[in-house]
Order: C-alpha cells, then sequence, then structure tokens
C-alpha cells in the first residue's frame, strides 16, 4: 500500500477587529487554499475571535535563525535617540 | 385550519427538519475523515440545533399550552413529526452526507432568503440569522462536492451514487399541504413550489464544477408532510428521547 | 575565551524562564520529551471525544445537548492546537497518528473507563475536566513557547467545561432519588481513576526529573493530585455528594487533605490495554480514519489537478 500524502499546512493569522494587527493562532491542515480558510474558520474562530482571516502555506515563512540573533537585533539596542525619551524638552512646553 | 395551528406546523416542519439533521450530523463526532472536518461538522450541528430550538421554543408560545422546546422534542412520537425523509437518512460515507446536506442547504437557502421577507416578525428574523448561517453550510458542502466530484475515481463515483440515491428523496421538499395555503395567503411564508427553478439552476452549477451528472427525476418518496417517515426516524427518535421518557418525572 | 556547552547556556535560558522557540537549539531529549509528552496530551484530547460523545445523541435536553457538542467540538479543538505545537517539532500529524494506532504513542488512560448512564458526563466534566484543568493551568508555564501558547488558549476555552460537568452532577444531585443514586454511583467510578490521572507518584515516575529539570513540566504530580483533592472535597459537599474515600480527612498540620492508598494496579492494568474499553477506543480511532482516507486523497487530486491547471506545461 502506498504511503498516504497528507494534506499540506497553514499557518493561521487571525484579526479581531477592524483596525487591528493580525495576530498568528495556530495552524491547520487543508488540502488548499479555500478548505484553509475555512477549517481556519471552524478551529480558531469559534468564540467570535475573529473579523478576517489570512491562511499562508506553513513552508511559505522564512524565518531568522536563532543564531543570528546577536548580529540581528543587538545593534539597535544603543540607538536610544530612536525613542523620545531620549531628548530633554525644556520645562513648559506643551504639546511636544 | 387557523394560522396559529398552521404557523404552529410549520414552525414544527422546520424546527424537525434542523433538529433531525443536526441529530444525523453529530452523529459525526470523532468520525469524521481529519480533525479539522470534525470541528466543521460539528459547527453546522450546532447550528441547526440552534435554529431548531428557537423554532420549539416559538411553536410552543403558539401552541399556548405551556410546553417547552423539550416537551415539543422528546415527548412528541414518530407519527407528530414533520421533518422531511431526506434528513433523516443515516450518514452513509462522507460523500453520502455531504450530498444529503447540500439537497437540504441547496433549498434551505431559498426558502429562508423567501422567510426573511415574510410578514411574520419571529420568523422573519429567525430566518435573517439563519441564512448566514446556511450560507456558510452551503458553501462548506458544495466545496466538498466539488472536491468529491473531480478527486479521485472513486470519490467521483462515491459521490455520484450517493447523489442517484438521495435523489429521489428532493421532490418532497417541494410539497406543499393545507398549511401552506393558509400561511402563503398572509404572506408569512412563500409558495416553495416557484423555489423549484432556482434549486435546479444552483444544483447544475455546482454539479458542473464538480464533473457530476444531475440525477434523473423519477420516483419520488412521500410522507413527511402527514408524519408518515421511514423506519430510521423511530431509531432516532428512540435514542434522542431515552432519557425524558425513562424518567418523566426528572428535570436535568 | 572559553567555549560554552549549548546544553548549558541552554539550561541558562530556562532557569531564566525564557521560552525556547522552534528554531532554537535544544537537547534531543529534550525534544523527544516534549513530543511524547504533547503528542499523549493531543492524543488523550482527541480520543477523550469518545466516552462523551457516547451521550451526544442521548442528551436529556437541547440546551444540555448543544453544550455537550459544543465541549466536545472544543477537545477536537484542543487536540488540533496541540498537534500542531507538536508538528513545530519536526513531526508531522501523520507520524503522530501513526504511533497512536501502532502503540507506540499512549494517551490519558481515564478515557478507557465507560460512560454508563447520563450522570457520567457529569462526572467526567467535573473531575476528569477539573483534573485535566489543574494540570493545565500549571502547563501554561512550560518552558517551550508553541506548548504554551497552546495551553492558554486551552485553558481559556476549557473554563467553561467542568463548570458544565458540576452543573449536570448538582441537578441530578438535588432531583429525584433515582438521579441522586446515579449522580453518586458516578462520582463513586469516576473518583479514583481522576487521581490516577497525575500519574504515578513522585518516586515512581520515570519521566519527572528531566521534565522538570527542563521546565516541561512545572509541578510535580503529587503536587498537582493533592490541589485537585483539596479543592473538589468542598464541591461535592456543597451538592450533597460523598467521596468514596473513608481515609479522606482534613490534616489541620499539612493543610491538606489526606487520603486512601491509590490502587496503582488497576492503573498499571488499564495502561497496559486492559481497562473496560481500551480496544474500543483504538479500533473507533483506526476505523474513522481508514474511513477517512479516500476523502483526504480526493481533496489532495483535486488540489494537484488544479494547480496543473494554472501552471500550463
Amino acid at each position: 500500500m502506498s504511503k498516504e500524502k497528507q494534506w499540506p499546512l497553514w499557518e493561521v493569522f487571525i484579526q479581531s477587529k477592524t483596525g487591528l494587527p493580525y495576530k498568528h493562532a495556530g495552524s491547520v491542515h487543508a488540502p488548499d487554499a479555500e478548505m484553509a480558510l475555512q477549517n481556519a474558520r471552524d478551529t480558531y474562530t469559534r468564540r467570535g475571535e475573529g473579523n478576517s482571516i489570512w491562511v499562508v502555506p506553513s513552508d511559505a515563512i522564512i524565518a531568522s535563525n536563532p543564531a543570528d540573533a546577536e548580529s540581528f537585533y543587538e545593534p539597535s539596542n544603543d540607538k536610544i535617540y530612536r525613542h523620545p525619551t531620549f531628548y530633554v524638552m525644556p520645562e513648559g512646553a506643551k504639546h511636544i | 385550519m387557523t394560522v396559529n395551528e398552521a404557523l404552529f406546523n410549520y414552525c414544527l416542519r422546520l424546527g424537525d427538519n434542523s433538529l433531525i439533521l443536526s441529530h444525523r450530523l453529530s452523529e459525526w463526532t470523532g468520525k469524521a475523515p481529519i480533525l479539522e472536518e470534525d470541528l466543521a461538522i460539528t459547527n453546522i450541528a450546532l447550528d441547526k440545533l440552534g435554529q431548531a430550538r428557537f423554532l420549539l421554543q416559538y411553536a410552543a408560545q403558539l401552541e399556548g399550552k405551556g410546553k417547552t422546546e423539550d416537551d415539543l422534542a422528546y415527548k412528541r412520537s414518530e407519527r407528530e413529526f414533520y421533518n422531511s425523509l431526506l434528513v433523516e437518512q443515516p450518514n452513509g460515507d462522507f460523500s453520502f452526507t455531504m450530498a444529503r446536506q447540500l439537497l437540504n442547504d441547496v433549498f434551505d437557502f431559498f426558502l429562508y432568503e423567501e422567510l426573511t421577507k415574510s410578514t411574520n416578525e419571529p420568523l422573519a428574523s429567525l430566518a435573517a440569522k439563519s441564512l448566514k448561517e446556511i450560507k456558510y453550510h452551503l458553501r462548506h458542502c458544495s466545496e466538498w462536492i466539488i472536491r468529491l466530484g473531480d478527486g479521485t475515481e472513486e470519490s467521483h463515483s462515491r459521490i455520484q451514487n450517493s447523489l442517484n440515491e438521495l435523489w429521489a428523496y428532493t421532490g418532497e421538499l417541494f410539497e406543499m399541504n393545507e398549511i401552506d395555503s393558509v400561511l402563503i395567503k398572509e404572506n408569512s411564508v412563500p409558495d416553495v413550489s416557484k423555489l423549484k427553478p432556482k434549486w435546479n439552476n444552483m444544483l447544475c452549477e455546482i454539479f458542473e464544477k464538480a464533473t457530476l451528472k444531475k440525477p434523473e427525476d423519477g420516483f419520488m418518496h412521500t410522507g413527511s408532510r402527514k408524519g408518515i417517515h421511514s423506519e430510521y426516524l423511530g431509531f432516532i427518535l428512540a435514542e434522542m428521547q431515552y432519557l425524558p421518557r425513562a424518567y418523566p418525572s426528572a428535570t436535568w | 575565551m572559553e567555549k560554552k556547552n549549548p546544553e548549558d547556556s541552554f539550561q541558562v535560558k530556562i532557569d531564566a524562564e525564557e521560552k525556547i522557540e522552534p528554531k532554537d537549539w535544544m537537547p534531543d531529549e529534550y525534544r523527544r520529551n516534549l513530543i511524547r509528552q504533547i503528542s499523549q496530551h493531543a492524543h488523550s484530547e482527541v480520543i477523550g471525544m469518545q466516552p462523551e460523545g457516547n451521550w451526544i445523541t442521548r442528551a436529556p435536553s437541547l440546551r444540555a445537548k448543544a453544550v455537550l457538542l459544543a465541549k466536545i467540538q472544543d477537545e477536537g479543538g484542543h487536540g488540533l492546537y496541540l498537534y500542531s505545537a507538536c508538528e513545530t517539532l519536526g513531526i508531522s500529524r501523520d507520524e503522530l497518528i501513526e504511533q497512536l494506532h501502532s502503540g507506540k504513542a499512549k494517551y490519558s488512560s481515564i478515557f478507557n473507563y465507560p460512560t454508563l448512564t447520563w450522570a457520567d458526563i457529569g462526572a467526567v466534566g467535573w473531575l476528569v475536566d477539573g483534573a485535566a484543568i489543574v494540570n493545565q493551568v500549571s502547563l501554561q508555564r512550560t518552558s517551550y513557547g508553541p506548548y504554551s501558547r497552546a495551553m492558554i488558549r486551552i485553558c481559556k476555552e476549557e473554563s467553561f467545561h467542568q463548570r458544565q460537568g458540576y452543573e449536570i452532577m448538582a441537578n441530578m444531585a438535588k432531583g429525584t432519588a433515582e438521579q441522586k443514586q446515579m449522580a453518586q454511583d458516578a462520582l463513586n467510578r469516576w473518583w479514583w481513576p481522576s487521581l490516577m490521572m497525575f500519574g504515578p507518584h513522585d518516586t515512581e515516575s520515570a519521566h519527572s526529573a528531566k521534565s522538570m529539570k527542563w521546565k516541561i513540566k512545572r509541578e510535580s504530580n503529587d503536587e498537582l493530585r493533592q490541589r485537585f483533592i483539596d479543592k473538589t472535597v468542598q464541591q461535592a459537599e456543597v451538592i450533597g455528594l460523598s467521596i468514596p474515600d473513608p481515609d479522606l480527612k482534613w490534616n489541620e498540620q499539612r493543610k491538606h487533605y489526606d487520603f486512601g492508598k491509590i490502587n496503582w494496579e488497576e492503573f498499571t492494568n488499564v495502561l497496559n490495554g486492559n481497562g473496560p474499553c481500551n480496544k474500543q477506543r483504538m479500533a473507533n480511532h483506526i476505523q474513522a480514519h481508514q474511513n477517512g482516507k479516500w476523502v483526504r486523497e480526493a481533496a489532495i487530486a483535486y488540489a494537484e489537478k488544479q494547480k496543473n491547471k494554472k501552471v500550463p506545461a
């Protein structure tokens, strides 16, 4: 008997309200995009969590490598001038 | 027959349809082809159960004998149920369940669309809510019909056979009796015989995408409008009603 | 500069309560341990649908039917979340199911007991879900990110499950004499198996030490079991049912209930396949999976045809 081919895996992102960012909810198996959307709806929006859904084939997601974390993220740690609290405002100045 | 009596009976017809179909779908729990589909079928079963509860509550209210949804679901006998023969048919394989769902949902889609215009406010508002659910059920099962029809040779022949076998139960969907005539006069319910061309067209479109043949119209089973059912209904009720029948003085 | 052993830096992260994510380095044994625990957990959710599913078509009211359907659907959903978490460790759902069917992977033995009366649906929700929740709340802080996230979602959704069961028990306990007797009988049959759900005593548990060190598990079997007993005794009193343990009594010094000896022989027996429903549960799952094969294949075949249509050769 030949080995059964498994349905591909899809990552599910849910927007709970218009205007909010899409958040990763989990994954589902589905044979194609339409069924992935339906399976995501039936699995991850059973309690009114959803307003809109994205499904993405899991193998289409490119993730950064944890080994690169130091060179990817640490260089931004000392650029504190990117944060508004870096700047000293004269006392009494408003709406700035 | 008074309008009130007709309305009561009409609500039983719709309510029983939803209840019995929900019962059949709930038998799939834990048995679907894949876990994702288990959740999908249960969602449909829950929607159908919700519709049934609304309709039976409303029916109990119309009857005015102080009964509840549970009295109507659990204390009526085989000859007092008015669901279609179609929905009481056993699940069979997955293709059979999807075919049964499709034939029922396409009909329900057009029926409930008309009911949203009902002069009867509770029916109209139920129909508006249910129509949203039915649209999704229809989308789900028609996508499955297409995949089974245009999938493998095996799936194609299974779904074609299921449709052929169930076709004989579709004539009954369009049958009307005194209940309908009373309520049509009130503009409370549609003349379902007029829905048939739309029902046919939508099915044909789906069958074409699914590379399936529309079954031939032939002999059609009938009986449910008079409460005459297949033998299957008795077993559904025996199972469903067992506890309240065995312990009549108990509340749960 | 001294080169650090990866296992040491891994443990440093764990000790600092940092979560481990799928692409992070992890010891093989950590991965294996996780796959074993998460898949066992997933299989338990899915097999657990059967004893409750047994009563859907016989639920005594439409409300009870809707609640039970929604609850069992949740179990399926939770199985699905957990399979997803497990798949991030590099094993496919197919392999996981194969391991279940071959007997290599286990599921919670509690689901090998039968649900004989409607009161059992109450007892399962109150005791079995109650015990599961104690365990799951603790697991929200597990060290593996995807597992922890799944547990958080599951705990949020499960909060109604135990209430549903307790409500059934409470209604039956104050119902007719027959109902009360059914409720007490269900408690008698489910109490001890529920205590066994937490697994062997800490001194006997094969996987515990490593799992605790890696924070896959956050609290020991005995700690969790004690917490469950302490909170359940009062709930039984409120509805007038008695817990079937003559040795159960409050220990003022320990500030915990003392309880009688658990019958571990029964536990081992059920674990080894000799429970009342082991064969039936597994046969049902295998049958459903096999019956679905042609459906899954049809969907794949259709998807491939569609792809080929889009890309002309």
